[in-house]
């Protein structure tokens, strides 16, 4: 027989225990095949010894909708795309290319020693993009650090990139972060931490109190949290935990992976011997999706799609694993052609590339052309040199504020260390350059 | 596989020594020589840290006026925890209790009835997984939510560790003016020795929090303490790390009052003026203490100040150091091991702040430096004796 599995979290154990009993008292007809195991009820028996076998499984498909030459797959595809405006795939492909072109000029400047450390997300902004545009601007963030295109899309400035990046007053981390770890209130991204996959179970902490503050308020619009991770960090423990709690807590949460094939220098095949990460979604209970993440309609459709699901039945988790490839170096600190080889790397950027797809698609259809491009990549490099002359010239954030924010109120401890680190200060001031800190030694003083 | 102590220790032990009475001579865990005058078992009925009267629980200045003059009810510290847990959820909607087994009223019965009466979206049962609850306690924080989640026992708190360090005590400093942070997470977990709980079921992992700025870490030392330090715990807006020592939810029985109320975070309590000697300590030690007190004044003469830290970090400085200025001598008593745990902390703040009026060696007497092995258990946790020898060596010093 059929038994639908509550909705857990949304019965009691009591009830789920009635069902138990109910399916017990139901099966006696059935009595020689199924299971009677509470562990996994729709079971069936059979005197059949079988292991089951990953590699007698198919390997799960990869959802597109264009090809690497910009060309609809699929005809019945094109009434999907005609429910995007040109509008919104301008903006899509100009949010990709400004986050390429910042990626490159911080790069550069991280080798001028202009500012600590950067990350590029080359070869994934169609991924960081393309989900982005298909969520409600009031849905949650947790990002892991290369989406850079998430923050464009949800209406970070070059100017707000700038500011965390150079750390200065401006920046709303306070110069506290690393570069890259960026955050925002007002656009709900909650602030990037460098320990990975530990934003996974807050993702489906957070998706829990939207869903209990939608059931507790009807006018409340219901939202879904979106949180980003790569394949590297899916074989932490928190990303087992997060699964785990989303599904059986049933957490209107939208899980992206973003597979790129590299965690620093470890292939995938080190990382995992699964189809993927996609496989373990089913594992836990999880509607699980993968697409082709260089094609931003698909990305697009599938977060699109993604998104209705976790809100549908009061909430549910969805897995969605987006294809790619690493064509950046991991970071500023790290020379990927150490692991890998400068040929593969140069192959990935000529055979596929998430812009240059969408840009053959939009030229397919009008939409764009060599002048346009042009016009578009000369403008962005000047916005980007102007934020980034303004940001590194601000002052750095107030002393006081190595202190500050540990606590909601600043502790009688730590009270007791400002008035240390003053004397200190004070009496070796030649020892120390705080002139480039808001207020100097006197921004160790109390706010008012 | 971690073992589950989910029988009351007491009724763990006759369960165990009815079993065995016919076959084995009866081997009781817990006695004590016949002749000892200082290492007897705490009485919890005469201890002058138990509220036994509404008045003497009334009478606490620390409690508002409207809870003074209200009633008192005889908990012991679980049903104190469990009464807390119930006006947090009743005053609150955005308060939620999980953890493993929390549903049914838990393991130790704190979380008892709240699933029935505020229903399964509220108080929930989580997978088995430590990092998991905290994880998803400090996401549901940020999104403005009030969890209260439970990690059975202190000694499996490990698995969230970087969770509470890296996560719970830094989102507010990382976020910066974006102003989003877990303030409103509390994690509960049971600590302390239990007479026979082991590796497993003894932990007192305190100092291992008092390490990591951003988090508070609070133990109380019986149930009118757990209901006032619990809801000024989940009212505060930076995350707490509760500890509650196991071996007094059911042993610690006082009038509690009926009314809620809160008690200060990072306050000290002194329980016993005194002009000699300062004896700081928190959670269960402090009953051993009291006792030693009792027989060290007698024998030796000397007035001994009595003090709870009850919130370990960050800590009331200025209260240890305004009674060590007035005795000139200290001595901090704790159950964890006394490398690096809480006595190390305080001795050096002292020796730094009281430094002319020390006249003895500010002496640290808990756990010695090794694990809590099945059968040594009182031998290895501060006793009577031992803090009534550390009070004659600070005199005769």
């Amino acid at each position: 027989m059929e038994l639908c599995l509550p909705e857990a979290g949304l019965r009691s154990v009591s009830l789920w225990r009635q069902l138990l009993i109910e399916l017990s008292e139901n099966c006696h007809t059935d009595y020689e095949s199924s299971v009677h195991f509470p562990g996994a009820v729709n079971s069936k028996f059979t005197t059949t010894l079988s292991f089951d076998q990953p590699a007698d499984k198919p390997a799960m498909p990869t959802y597109r909708i264009l090809d690497q030459d910009g060309v609809v797959v699929d005809a019945d595809k094109d009434r999907i795309l005609s429910s995007i405006s040109d509008e919104q795939v301008l903006q899509w492909y100009k949010n990709m290319l400004s986050v390429s072109i910042m990626d490159l000029i911080m790069f550069e400047a991280q080798r001028q020693g202009r500012l600590s450390f950067y990350m590029v997300s080359a070869g994934e902004e169609g991924i960081a993009v393309g989900s982005a545009a298909a969520l409600h601007p009031k849905d949650v963030i947790f990002a892991q650090y290369r989406e850079t295109g998430v923050l464009a899309q949800r209406g970070f400035t070059l100017d707000d990139f700038m500011n965390q990046l150079f750390a200065n007053r401006h920046d709303p981390g306070l110069g506290r972060n690393m570069p890259v770890h960026y955050g925002s209130a007002a656009l709900r991204v909650h602030t990037i931490s460098s320990p990975l996959a530990t934003q996974i179970p807050h993702a489906a902490g957070a998706a829990y109190a939207l869903r209990m503050q939608a059931l507790q308020n009807p006018n409340e619009d219901p939202r879904v949290v979106c949180c980003y991770f790569g394949e590297g960090a899916a074989s932490e423990g928190d990303f087992h935990a997060a699964l785990n709690i989303a599904a059986t807590r049933s957490c209107p949460v939208v899980f992206v992976c973003r597979n790129n094939g590299y965690a620093i220098s470890t292939p995938t095949l080190e990382q995992y011997r699964g189809d993927g990460i996609a496989s373990r979604g089913l594992g836990y209970g999880i509607d699980t999706v993968r697409v082709d993440g260089n094609d931003i309609f698909a990305v697009y459709e599938v977060t699109q799609h993604a998104r209705r699901r976790a809100l549908e039945g009061g909430g549910r988790p969805v897995l969605v694993e987006a294809m790619s490839y690493r064509v950046s170096h991991h970071s500023t600190s790290d020379d990927s052609f150490a692991y890998r080889a400068r040929v593969e790397v140069e192959d990935w950027k000529r055979r596929d590339n998430p812009i240059t797809r969408l840009r053959k698609w939009m030229e397919g259809r009008g939409l764009w052309d060599e002048e346009k491009e042009k016009a578009e990549r000369s403008r962005v490099r000047k916005d980007v040199l102007a934020a980034f002359a303004r940001a590194e010239k601000e002052k750095r954030p107030a002393l006081r504020n190595l202190w500050d924010g540990v606590y909601e109120e600043v502790t009688e401890e730590s009270e007791a260390q400002i008035e240390e680190m003053k004397r200190v200060l004070e009496k070796y001031e030649s020892e120390y350059d705080v002139s480039e800190f808001e207020g100097g030694v006197e921004g160790l003083k109390k706010k008012v | 596989m971690k073992a589950r102590v989910s029988l009351p220790p007491r009724r763990l032990v006759a369960h165990l020594a009815a079993a065995r009475a016919p076959i084995y001579p009866r081997r009781p865990y817990s006695t004590h020589p016949p002749n000892a005058r200082l290492n007897l078992p705490i009485d919890y009925a005469t201890t002058p840290l138990l509220a036994h009267t509404p008045k003497s629980s009334l009478s606490n200045p620390e409690l508002p006026q409207h809870v003074r003059d209200s009633k008192t009810t005889r908990q012991n510290v679980f049903q104190a925890v469990n009464s807390a847990l119930r006006h947090a959820l009743t005053t609150d909607d955005r308060v939620l209790v999980f953890g493993e087994d929390v549903a049914f009223g838990g393991v130790f019965r704190c979380s008892m009835g709240l699933a029935n009466d505020f229903g399964s979206e509220r108080v929930f049962n989580t997978p088995l997984s430590e990092q998991g609850i905290v994880g998803f306690a400090i996401g549901a924080a940020l999104e403005g939510m009030k969890p209260v989640a439970e990690i059975q026992f202190a000694d499996y708190v490990y698995p969230a560790f970087d969770q509470l360090v890296n996560e719970a005590a830094k989102v507010r400093y990382r976020a910066g003016t974006t102003d989003m942070h877990a303030g409103g997470l509390v994690v509960r977990m049971p600590m302390g020795g239990v007479g026979h709980g082991a590796l497993y079921h003894s932990q007192s992992p305190e100092s291992l929090f008092t390490h990591i700025p951003g988090l508070r870490v609070v133990v109380p030392r019986s149930p009118i303490q757990a209901k006032g330090l619990l809801l000024a715990s989940i009212a505060c807006n930076d995350p707490v790390v509760f500890m509650e020592p196991k071996i007094l939810y059911r042993a610690a029985v006082e009038q509690v009052p009926n009314e809620a109320y809160t008690l200060p975070l990072s306050k000290a309590e002194i329980l016993k003026e005194g002009k000699d000697v300062t004896l700081i300590s928190y959670g269960t030690p402090l009953y051993n203490c009291s006792t030693a007190i009792s027989a060290a004044e007698k024998d030796f003469g000397v007035s001994v100040e009595l003090i709870d830290l009850r919130t370990i970090y960050p800590w009331d400085r200025p209260t240890i150091l305004s009674s060590v200025n007035k005795t000139g001598r200290a001595i901090v008593v704790h159950e964890s091991m006394i490398n690096s745990g809480v006595g190390a902390e305080v001795a050096a703040t002292i020796q730094e702040g009281a430094f002319l009026r020390l006249e003895a060696p500010v002496q640290r007497v808990a756990g010695w430096s090794t694990h809590m092995g099945l059968l040594y258990e009182k031998f290895n946790v501060p006793d009577v004796v031992r803090i009534y020898d550390a009070i004659r060596k600070v005199v005769e010093y």
